[in-house]
């Protein structure tokens, strides 16, 4: 139902963020970031531990405030409580409830996204499915390993069909056969309409994003597709490229989206 | 509606699959007021009582009033033993004919028991028919302290043990990063208040009735009136201890520091809750009492089950009670805003 409504009013970009600053105590760790991410697309936000990718998908969302600049989703201006039906979420650590079991989870978040009995049974089946959890649904959390738990959380992020899917750093921990397919569908959700936002500090996830950002210690040194940012710079690779650009913004204060 | 039945439903499955919680909640109670019921409620205690020259008519009256007369055959060796703490008083004659008592005096209740006893026996000499007809507007003569003080107590359990689990509970869902996860989805603040008031208001109600059942009819507490009602005040108690631990949990970071309420929000309420005569502190300092839940609870409690007290007696506790939680749950999704403004 998420891609029919988003083909009819198309026009406006999944994300726009215009510049937004986010401080916490002195130190800025946003710092005035704009970045647009048109529907449909499949975009990669790439950076070293504590730069603040998982500050700015928490912005992007809604979750958290901005101090300064705007946010807006499918064209509509954040903070809006009707907005939080329409994406996914999928924290970076998983926030599950330990006592429960798989299934009583999943259901649990499913209710709150309004989904009836009827079809929550049918997405359950399915999202558990396509993260290889279906036999284990029935097991509480506690009993579960790290990878199980975060392809849990995964499978939860895309119970209610969200146009707008963010993920935060969904790989960690599950294994390359797994994490495969787990890419593979992604490709196949953003090539229906679903516009997939993912953070990660893997470079070879890196490389299979339509576009990526670059972030590093709160700002944005590089948009564009994995492509053009490798050729831009010269070098072989996403990891040189990174460490090229974050280069020239130290020593050219160029940043921002190029 | 279906987002804080789910909530509700999520809360009734955590607590069936942590049994010991469970336990905690519905059998903690029971257990400490039948000790409480073991410790103020035992047999009659005798009064040891050493003699020394003491005429024997006297000493026959002190035996007949209950004490165990031990005699002497000089002072001396009976304050040995007293020293000894074979005896709780011992008691001679003076040169002047006059008796002379001495008592053990480390515990006052018994010193006041001795006193008593030694009364009685001297009243020996008063006819019965001097005596008044001795009729109770409430209470009979055989109710026992713990009667007393018990339907507080009942009140008191319901208090503390749900403030505690509540508070907990809250706080762990923001520690593990649930409560972040939750305010990703549409829910509101205000559902999720209510929905943690509808699941655990559930198993307060479940603690209410087993402990109002176990009372009255295991451990036989005083109660003259109606059930209905004790249970109905003992859940609008609940539901305060429901939504004030809830919403101090937003200013505790730890399980610690919920512990460290209880010294500065429950044991205070206690004090003020009937358990101990507020008659000899300062009037000023006995109006705090209306700040405190526990204070109304424990009155209606007492008025309930002493007094057969009916609605038009209780409702004033009943409202404020009621009040204390509206107050608190409102607080709550404020306090909530801290999280997500919407
Ligand atoms: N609630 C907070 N209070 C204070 N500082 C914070 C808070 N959240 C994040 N920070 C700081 O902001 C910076 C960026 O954090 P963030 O979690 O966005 O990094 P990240 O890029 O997601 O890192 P990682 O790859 O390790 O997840 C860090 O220096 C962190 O200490
Ligand atoms: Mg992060």
């Amino acid at each position: 139902m998420s891609v029919l409504q988003s083909e009819t009013v198309s026009a406006e970009p999944a994300v726009v963020i215009s510049g937004v600053t986010r401080s916490f105590g002195q130190q800025r760790i946003i710092d005035d970031v704009s970045l647009t991410i048109p529907r449909g697309e499949l975009f990669g936000l790439l950076g070293p531990s504590g730069s603040g990718k998982t500050t700015l998908v928490k912005l992007m969302t809604g979750i958290d405030k901005a101090d300064k600049g705007s946010v807006s989703m499918l064209g509509v201006p954040l903070p809006k409580l009707e907005m939080l039906h329409r994406f996914g979420y999928m924290a970076q650590s998983d926030a599950l409830y330990m006592e429960l079991s798989g299934r009583q989870n999943m259901m649990f978040f499913g209710k709150l996204y309004g989904l009836n009995r009827q079809s929550l049974r049918q997405r359950i089946d399915e999202t558990a499915a396509l993260v290889d959890l279906s036999e284990h649904l029935h097991k509480p959390v506690t009993a579960f390993s790290g990878g199980m738990k975060r392809r849990l959380s995964l499978a939860i992020a895309l119970l209610h069909q969200p146009e707008v899917l963010v993920l935060d750093e969904p790989t960690v921990g599950i294994d390359p056969v797994l994490r495969k397919s787990v890419w593979k569908e992604l490709k196949i959700l953003a090539k229906n309409g679903t516009t997939v936002i993912v953070t990660t500090h893997v470079m070879d996830e890196a490389e299979k994003c339509d576009r990526l950002g670059l972030i590093r210690d709160g700002h944005l040194i590089a948009v564009d597709s994995p492509a053009s940012i490798i050729a831009s710079t010269g070098c072989g690779s996403i990891e040189e490229a990174f460490i090229a650009l974050s280069q020239q913004q130290r020593f050219g204060g160029q940043h921002d989206e190029s | 509606m279906m987002r804080v039945n789910a909530l509700a439903l999520r809360i009734i499955q955590q607590f069936l699959r942590d049994r010991r919680t469970l336990a905690l909640l519905l059998l903690a109670p029971l257990l400490i007021l039948t000790l409480m019921k073991l410790v103020f409620d035992g047999q009659a205690v005798t009064i040891t009582m050493g003699t020394a020259q003491l005429p024997s008519e006297l000493s026959a009256r002190l035996d007949d009033a209950g004490a165990d007369v031990r005699a002497y055959d000089d002072l001396e060796s009976a304050l040995e033993d007293l020293r000894k703490g074979k005896l709780e008083a011992v008691i001679t004659r003076q040169e002047n004919n006059q008796p002379a008592l001495t008592l053990e005096g480390s515990d006052p209740s018994k010193s006041k028991a001795v006193l008593l006893l030694i009364q009685n026996a001297l009243r020996g000499n008063v006819s019965t028919e001097a005596l008044p007809a001795v009729t109770y507007l409430h209470g009979s003569s055989d109710m026992a302290s713990f009667d007393s003080f018990g339907p507080v107590l009942i009140g008191f359990f319901s208090f503390f043990f749900v403030f505690l689990l509540a508070g907990v509970s809250f706080l762990r869902e923001r520690t593990s990063g649930t409560l972040e996860r939750l305010l990703a989805t549409p829910i509101r603040r205000q559902e999720i208040v209510t929905g943690y008031l509808v699941g655990f208001g559930l198993f307060a109600l479940l603690q209410a009735t087993l402990i109002a059942w176990f009372s009255v009819k295991v451990l036989g507490l005083y109660m003259t009136g109606s059930i209905g009602y004790m249970l109905l005040i003992n859940l609008l108690l609940s539901l305060t201890a429901l939504t004030l631990g809830t919403l101090l949990s937003s200013f505790a970071s730890s399980e610690f520091q919920i512990i460290q309420f209880i010294p500065i929000v429950i044991v205070p309420q206690a004090f003020f809750s009937g358990l101990f005569n507020l008659d000899a502190m300062n009037p000023w300092l006995q109006k705090l009492s209306i700040v405190m839940p526990l204070y109304y609870g424990a009155d209606a409690m007492r008025g309930i089950m002493i007094r057969a007290e009916g609605w038009a007696d209780i409702q004033q506790d009943a409202y404020v009670l009621l009040g204390f939680s509206a107050v608190f749950a409102l607080l709550n999704v404020l306090a909530l805003r801290k999280h997500r403004k919407l």
